[in-house]
């Protein structure tokens, strides 16, 4: 699946987005509408809950090295008001507290992936609320998102392991920002420069988690993925254009991705893995080597 | 044309941190103690590759376990696994043993029930969560819980497959994979088939009459694409 073919398709049957992509789960998966939709608000209620799960006390993760820091964030934003507006003040927030939900062993949804799962519900539920949009609206917005990442799926890769944190972070903001611009009324080709212009801010980003444990830097990854997000969406509903289309940018994504060594790729040998505080921090989960 | 299902990208839920090795593992405990028949009253688990090096910091153990008394990924009782198994009264152990052989995420399942057989289940955690068991009681399978499965023990005589699958076709009901075993020295052979629709339970009750046939059960599809 290609944007350029989704959008063409979309023009031909003036359709939007969201619509193209339920027609297309139902014809592949033959489910029909309503249970997609069932599907949909099962996964938003856990999305919601993840969101807000770590805000009113603190919460440590299973290895014990990470956690609170949602709790900190958001205490803060209470008592002295975030640098930055409400919107990514609360995104920022709920996306601290899905990944440490998940660092925690807490319920979340993969989305695209576990270690980058607080990007996308952070920023569509943080937009909906301050802008009062239906939950309807919502689940539209989160069927976007999935349709930006199955193209990137298709043509590059959701995975740190083989694409680095470019595909989970990367695509996870990419997802959120078409999303985003999509609740807020942007057309179909905002959409996608939406999209485009979040990977192009964190292309090449490694993967390097500090024992491989999805923790650091991966929640605080979550945090800065969805001010990306939010960041691309906000230009492209000015009207800023990508000057490289989403299916190039993808393209490039991948190939940097492939040129990437293993190292940088999950395995917890490179980057911020491999330096002295990463190797402490490793030695104090399980042991010293 | 993309094989992606929407519910591969958003979804599945899943108790974290990890698609592979905590939501997979689960996966990989609930198959295997679906394979088995009866009551599991101990179980060894054997870890391989990346499983073994990080399970701690992953909930690995905990999901494995968890899978294996029955929960699914999105339990949240999965956190409390060791809990609950010993209230349960279930045995179990974790060993790390790097062969190298299988792929990464790899563990092996050495499952005792209450009728007092003994099992060895091997599988994988393949990605987002999802699995494939690779072998049971030595024979090779490719397993991937995301589509039906009939599990047969019979008589290994001539004419006990070809009547099962005649009943099978009776019913428009198509067979991907198939699978024998015949490596067992009692005369008693095993099959898993899968089938890309549910048997009714009428369909199985037949299966069951079939002479030589001693054991039929279905093991229905697992999950459907990513959403549990
Ligand atoms: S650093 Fe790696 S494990 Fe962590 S969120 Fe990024 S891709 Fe996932």
């Amino acid at each position: 699946m290609r944007a350029y073919k989704v959008l063409e398709s979309c023009k031909r049957d003036s359709t939007d987005l969201c619509e193209y992509m339920i027609r297309r789960e139902i014809r592949v998966s033959g489910v029909s509408r309503e249970r997609i939709i069932e599907r949909f608000e099962k996964m938003l209620d856990t999305m919601e809950a993840a969101a807000k799960h770590a805000l009113d006390a603190p919460l440590k993760s299973v290895s014990g090295i990470t956690g609170g820091d949602a709790y900190r964030y958001n205490e803060y934003i209470k008592s002295r008001g975030s640098l930055m507006g409400d919107i990514p003040a609360a995104a920022i927030a709920y996306a601290l507290s899905g990944a440490e939900t998940n660092a925690s062993m807490g319920r979340i949804v993969a989305c695209p992936t576990a270690g980058s799962c607080g990007i996308v519900p952070a920023a569509i539920l943080a937009t909906a609320r301050a802008r009062n949009l239906p939950r309807e609206t919502v689940i539209r917005a989160l069927i976007v998102s999935g349709l930006v990442g199955l193209i990137i799926a298709d043509n590059a890769c959701l995975v740190g392991a083989e694409g680095g944190c470019q595909a989970e972070c990367g695509s996870a903001a990419a997802m959120a920002a078409a999303a985003v611009c999509y609740m807020l009324g942007g057309d179909n080709d905002a959409c996608f420069h939406a999209g485009a212009i979040a990977i192009k801010n964190v292309l090449g980003l490694v993967c390097d988690p500090v024992g491989g444990l999805v923790e650091i830097p991966c929640i605080k990854r979550n945090a800065g993925g969805v001010v990306n997000a939010l960041t691309s969406a906000d230009l492209a509903l000015a009207g800023v254009k990508s000057y490289i289309p989403f299916d190039e940018v993808v393209d490039a994504m991948k190939s940097v991705g492939d040129a990437l060594p293993a190292k940088l790729k999950e395995t917890a040998l490179g980057g911020l893995a491999d330096t002295a505080s990463g190797r402490e921090l490793k030695n104090m989960v399980f042991g010293q080597d | 044309m993309s094989d992606y299902s929407l519910f591969d990208i958003v979804g599945p839920v899943m108790i974290g941190p990890s698609s592979s090795h905590t939501a997979g593992a689960a996966r990989l405990g609930k198959t295997a103690a679906r394979l088995v028949d009866g009551d599991i009253v101990e179980v060894k688990m054997i870890l391989h590759g990346s499983f073994a090096a990080t399970h701690k910091g992953h909930g690995t153990d905990k999901a494995l376990l968890a899978g294996l008394m029955g929960l699914s990924p999105d339990d949240e009782g999965i956190k409390s696994a060791f809990e609950i198994a010993k209230k349960r009264g279930l045995q179990y152990s974790f060993t790390c043993e790097d062969s190298g052989r299988h792929h990464p995420n790899t563990v092996k399942f050495i499952i005792k029930t209450s009728p007092g057989e003994t099992h060895e289940i091997t599988g994988s955690s393949t990605g987002g969560g999802r699995i494939i068991i690779s072998t049971v009681d030595g024979l090779e399978l490719n397993f991937t819980g995301e589509r039906n499965m009939l599990v047969t023990r019979h008589k290994d005589t001539p004419g006990v497959i070809s009547h099962i699958t005649a009943l099978l076709y009776e019913y428009r009901v198509n067979i991907g994979n198939m699978n024998v075993s015949r490596n067992r020295d009692d005369g008693i052979a095993g099959m898993y088939m899968e089938t890309d629709n549910q048997l009714d339970t009428e369909l199985i009750e037949k299966i069951r009459q079939v002479p030589g046939v001693l054991e039929a059960r279905q093991l229905t599809a697992l999950y459907d694409g990513g959403g549990v």
